[in-house]
């Protein structure tokens, strides 16, 4: 079997999950009624944490999920590796269904397959750095000296050779987050769950790790399932992003997508206060040529700065700063559309330019 | 049942007569014996082994190895104190030394028994909660009951002796050590087992590599209020003609000589304060340690230091 890049490695369908004693009546009810969570809460006594979650995971994308405490992000994450059991739906790893997965191979699943990174570290405290390190290997029942080399490696790849023999509460809350992170990479897994990983620690720290995170991510290409309540962070790091709200993933989309066309005023909201500089394109914000044209009529563009519809806004505004013209947008030698100082001012800001009709992206 | 009934006072009219009914049991374990003989010879085997050994050391040798278990265990200060109250011990009375030891025998059979027991129950009753609701009643009784009413059924059916005084003191200084394991258990951090969940570890490792490491402060200290219960129970058992330190006491108070109980009473204190400062040293944690295993500390680590200082 070939690897193709857009092949899915986690797919979740249709993932619900209830909480409480009469879940599968609760869930029943659901099906037939459509009853809606507070009918639920006040019928059955039941808290509805994954709301028909449904998304996949392509090989080597990192995808964050994004959203507030209380959002069911942590419940959701947790399905994946069947720390949690869903009320109805499946996850299928690499084309197996991990619910119907027997205790043995499920733990093989773990120990093989899957790494975990948690919020609050979850370090075993009577366990040395390297213990901890090697611990999924030695679940598996590798002999020490082998372990202790891949544990080697892994404390090696975060940066804290030289710690291995101390224990966790030695360690700062950062580098103790590192360990988190060589935990789940030292058995060499394809997939990655990271459970906001970076939530706890100070925001100089957090920034550290995440380039860090991102280094080593583009070094071993692992599949990434990274939950956050940052959009900051989700942008920062994500191919894509989910942004959940109460349970239900109300958006998933690259991070352009999700703050250029918010599917709704929640997310709307969130993203408000995302600087757009380094994620909108000028394809987003131009006119075309044709359409600009007609109302300024047709002049000598020589003089203008040229950029491609790819370049971000950081990039228009330094064009900009450094002409009086518009900026022209050409793709493949060809001018495709015009950039007006208006449109550019307009798009840092969020908002569409109402003097003209917007743009189709190209 | 009386005649002149009382609404105000029915109790007292009323006799169900369980008095008699239970009075049965000392029937059946007298009807039952020969079956707990062959127990009995194997456990007063043990029990007599275990005192033998502890008499053959001579008094010096045993001082100072039990010096050296509380330096390994608990540190050099404790050490100090463990060497003045044995010395204590011994000058109390000519006889005492070898009257503690004998105690000191019951009191390891019994905790020992306790531990096989108790560790497992209170794995249990940390893992579930239907088991935990169901034993606790029982804990409590053995708890609270008063050791005579017990100790007349044991003798019925087992006889007079060190293993009836064994099972008495089993009998109540038990609880301690199942509920701290049960509550050693239920307090590890949770995010951490299911940490060792995430990583493919089975129930059965997380039982030995993560809950039990991390509950042991709490279930050693069970294991020392284990012992200390088992040391008050030394005089009862006396009673059912356990030898002893207790003996001592029981016999001192027949005859209202207040010199030889102090001796005796003084004894069970000097050995309570040993035993309990050593359990305690060994429930401290690692962070309180500074972090160094017990091969790098006490009279262990200064050997090894010294071994490697001549390579």
């Amino acid at each position: 079997m070939t690897i193709s890049p857009q092949e899915d490695v986690i797919r979740c369908e249709g993932i619900w999950k209830i909480f409480g004693q009469k879940s599968q009546k609760a869930m029943e009810a659901i099906r037939c009624e459509g009853l809606s969570k507070k009918d639920i809460r006040e019928r059955f006594d039941c808290v509805v944490g994954v709301q028909d979650a449904t998304f996949s995971v392509r090989r080597g994308e990192i995808f964050c999920i994004m959203g507030l405490s209380g959002s069911g992000k942590s419940t959701l994450i947790r399905h994946i590796n069947r720390l949690i059991e869903p009320t109805a739906g499946a996850v299928i790893i690499e084309g197996q269904n991990v619910n119907a997965m027997n205790p043995r191979d499920l733990r093989a699943l773990r120990a093989q397959r899957i790494g975990m990174v948690f919020q609050n570290m979850a370090l075993m405290p009577h366990r040395t750095v390297r213990e901890n390190v090697a611990f999924a290997l030695e679940v598996r029942g590798l002999p020490e000296d082998k372990r202790n080399a891949v544990a080697a490696q892994a404390i090696e790849a975060v940066d804290l050779t030289g710690w291995e023999k101390k224990y966790p509460d030695e360690l700062s809350g950062g580098m103790q987050q590192r360990v988190g992170l060589a935990r789940a990479i030292a058995a060499d897994p394809t997939i990655l769950l990271m459970d906001e990983p970076f939530s706890a620690l100070d925001p100089l720290i957090r920034k550290q790790l995440q380039t860090k995170f991102m280094e080593l991510s583009a070094e071993l290409h692992k599949t990434t399932l990274f939950i956050t309540h940052d959009l900051d962070e989700a942008i920062r790091i994500g191919d894509r992003i989910a942004i959940m709200k109460d349970g239900v993933l109300v958006q998933i989309g690259t991070p352009e997508q999700i703050v250029t066309e918010p599917a709704d005023d929640y997310v709307a909201e969130f993203v408000g206060g995302i600087s757009k500089l380094d994620l909108v394109t000028a394809a987003r914000i131009m006119q075309p040529l044709a359409q600009y044209n007609q109302s300024h009529g047709a002049g000598d563009v020589t003089a203008w700065p040229v950029a491609g519809p790819g370049d971000k806004l950081n990039t228009l505004v330094d064009l900009a700063v450094g002409s009086e013209h518009p900026i022209l947008i050409k793709a493949d030698g060809a001018a495709v559309g015009v950039v007006t100082r208006r449109a550019l001012l307009r798009g840092i800001q969020g908002r569409e330019d109402q003097s003209q009709p917007q743009a189709e992206a190209v | 049942m009386d005649k002149t009934f009382d609404w105000l006072n029915p109790f007292a009219s009323i006799d169900l007569g369980i008095g008699e009914w239970a009075d049965g049991i000392k029937g059946w374990a007298m009807a039952n014996r020969s079956v707990i003989q062959p127990l009995k010879g194997f456990f007063d085997g043990v029990i007599a082994r275990i005192e033998g050994a502890l008499q053959a050391v001579p008094p010096v040798i045993m001082l100072l190895l039990l010096v050296l278990i509380a330096w390994q265990a608990a540190g050099r200060r404790v050490a100090v104190l463990v060497f003045c109250c044995l010395v204590v011990l011994g000058l109390l009375d000519p006889m005492a030394w070898s009257l503690a030891m004998t105690t000191l025998a019951i009191v390891i059979s019994s905790v020992l028994l306790c531990v096989m027991i108790g560790l497992p129950l209170g794995i249990l009753a940390g893992k579930s909660d239907r088991f935990e609701l169901g034993v606790r009643p029982v804990l409590d009784t053995m708890q609270t009951i008063p050791a005579f009413v017990y100790l007349v059924p044991v003798v019925m059916m087992i006889g007079i002796g060190n293993v009836s005084g064994v099972i008495v003191t089993i009998i109540f200084a038990l609880p301690p050590l199942v509920r701290l394991t049960s509550l050693g258990i239920r307090s590890v951090n949770p995010s951490v087992v299911e940490a060792a969940r995430a990583f493919g570890a089975t129930p059965r490792q997380i039982l030995f590599k993560v809950e039990l490491p991390l509950a042991t402060p709490t279930i050693l200290a069970g294991l020392n209020q284990t012992i200390m219960l088992s040391l008050s129970m030394v005089v009862i058992a006396s009673m059912i003609s356990v030898k002893g330190l207790g003996n001592e006491v029981l016999r001192a108070m027949g005859r209202l000589d207040a010199g030889k109980a102090i001796v005796g009473g003084l004894g069970i204190v000097m050995l309570a304060i040993v035993l309990d400062r050593i359990t305690q040293g060994l429930g401290r944690s690692g962070r309180q340690r500074g972090h160094r295993h017990w091969w790098q500390t006490g009279p262990v680590g200064l050997v090894a230091a010294l071994l490697q200082k001549r390579n």
